[in-house]
């Protein structure tokens, strides 16, 4: 039993090396050497552009919802006029950004796993490598600069389609005017709420592509490797989302507490 | 000049290389020949720094390759290259884009410039051209059979004319008349770069066409090398069924 545990924490912590290490190559050579504009923009298209129905859908049917449930829950208090506070404060600070981050996972993230996974498993990174490419900066890089720029930009997309549908709801479903759904949102929303959204995005979007590019490049054991790595790093990556998020709304909270309190 | 002393490579609790010395001399074909499982694939990565050892060091041309930070390997091994065994190609490009692949990334070595267009395609279809694959250059991978991705590979390996080539089991799963045209190619390939070859293979009449020397890779070591002539004569079990294979004729069959 001891030696099981003690097996599986190395293994824990070798892998937790093995992301690091990853991690700091990644950055470094996005950093120092850039990859060629080609291979992000290709990747900017595939993250990015190719990912906007997705996050449309989920962003306009999560406001449609939101705004539902704040009309008829705080109605009931002679409430509904914040109806437009709650859907646009929830989707700004909390959904926009962990619903963009956990449907590009599972729309981007488990490809770009299976991707690298089966370059690994046919040999093609050991192909760059002898031809003295650096794997991590000719195909982990681009990814990771294209994360960390189109999550921020999906999760803004997400948050005013989310806006968008809650305002149809009310404006023609529920006979708020215009008025009473905005007016409320200029006083109660403010840019650390914004802010804190886009760090967040940021944050999640560094995750998710550094978790499902060190999860394919690391599989082994073939066609079923791949798909084990596959979903591992979906797995993976939407419990670290899900835990930072937490981690980092107290974080984000706590600075603007004691910057106020400046 | 490759030299290699005292190899340890591990894998789980099997120890695949056990302490393995190897000299692959300048100019020649060294092929090492084996039973499936011994760690020849495995000696080939360590060689182009794709695995790290254990234990021991591998010297290539006076730069120990074995000790390197990642990014002196990548310079170091630029002057190498190695045809897979299941060809490596990258299946998201073309051939002509996967045998442009290297000078497309790292330019003119002399100058450090990028490659005008024109000559890139012009070097591709010379070496497409030489693999007897002229007129491939827009298909995939995928629409190519395994001898012709093997060929294909080995347009890509001559583009960048490297002085050390590695080939690991380049005639596995292939007729014999695809077979021969690959070991010729590999002599051709040898001839004209006039760099220093390892081939890996299971192929006795592979072995014996392209071999300057040949080597005996058993129970993780070097167990014999020698020319074509004296490796055939050595009295060893494995040598002595190669020989076999070699002179084979077919069984008898019962009544």
């Amino acid at each position: 039993m001891y030696m099981v545990v003690r097996q599986q924490t190395l293994r824990v912590l070798e892998m937790v090396g093995e992301y690091v290490s990853l991690a700091i190559d990644v950055v470094q050579a996005a950093i120092y050497k850039p990859p060629a504009w080609g291979l992000i923009r290709e990747q900017l298209y595939h993250l990015g552009v190719m990912s906007l129905s997705v996050v449309a859908i989920t962003g306009f049917t999560t406001g449609f919802v939101l705004s539902a449930q704040s009309f008829y829950q705080l109605g009931e208090k002679g409430m509904a006029g914040v109806t437009g506070v709650m859907v646009g404060k929830a989707m700004i600070t909390e959904l926009g950004p962990i619903l963009t981050a956990l449907m590009v996972t599972g729309r981007v993230g488990a490809s770009m796993c299976a991707e690298l996974g089966t370059m690994k498993v046919t040999e093609q990174i050991d192909a760059l490598k002898s031809m003295a490419i650096n794997p991590n900066a000719y195909l982990v890089a681009p990814r990771f600069i294209a994360g960390i720029l189109m999550i921020p930009l999906l999760t803004l997309f997400c948050i005013v389609m989310g806006i968008f549908g809650g305002y149809l709801i009310s404006v023609f479903f529920f006979h708020m005017s215009p008025t009473t759904f905005f007016q409320p949102m200029k006083v109660h929303i403010s840019t650390f709420d914004v802010a804190s959204g886009i760090i967040k995005a940021f944050i999640f979007g560094v995750l998710l592509v550094t978790v499902c590019c060190y999860r394919g490049m690391n599989t082994s054991g073939g066609a079923a490797g791949v798909g084990r790595s596959t979903t591992q790093s979906v797995v993976t990556s939407y419990v670290l989302i899900l835990v930072s998020d937490f981690l980092l709304t107290m974080l984000l909270n706590m600075i603007h507490m004691k910057l106020r309190q400046i | 000049m490759i030299r290699i002393r005292n190899l340890w490579k591990r894998y789980g609790k099997i120890d695949v290389l056990k302490g393995l010395d190897l000299d692959v001399n300048q100019g020649e074909i060294l092929v090492i020949l084996g039973r499936s499982g011994v760690g020849k694939s495995v000696l080939l990565r360590h060689i182009i720094g794709i695995e790290k050892p254990d234990q021991g060091t591998i010297e290539v041309d006076g730069v120990t390759i074995s000790s390197l930070k990642k990014n002196e390997l990548y310079k170091a091994v630029k002057n190498m290259g190695m045809l897979f065994q299941g060809s490596a190609l990258f299946d998201s490009m073309t051939i002509e884009e996967n045998t442009a692949f290297y000078l497309s990334q790292h330019g003119d070595p002399v100058t450090q410039k990028p490659y005008p267009s024109e000559v890139i395609t012009c070097k591709v279809q010379e070496a497409l051209g030489m693999v007897g694959l002229a007129g491939t250059e827009k298909k995939m991978p995928s629409d190519l059979s395994g001898g012709m991705r093997k060929r294909a590979g080995l347009a890509r390996l001559i583009m960048y004319r490297p002085s050390i080539l590695l080939y690991d089991e380049p005639t596995t799963g292939l007729d014999p008349i695809t077979a021969q045209q690959i070991n010729e190619l590999i002599v051709k390939t040898q001839n004209e770069l006039k760099g220093t070859s390892i081939v890996v293979t299971h192929d006795i009449h592979s072995a014996l066409y392209m071999a300057d020397r040949m080597a005996l890779h058993s129970d993780g070591k070097i167990m014999h090398v020698a020319d074509p002539d004296t490796f055939m004569n050595i009295d060893d079990p494995i040598v002595n069924f190669l020989r076999e294979s070699a002179t084979h004729t077919p069984r008898k069959k019962s009544v």
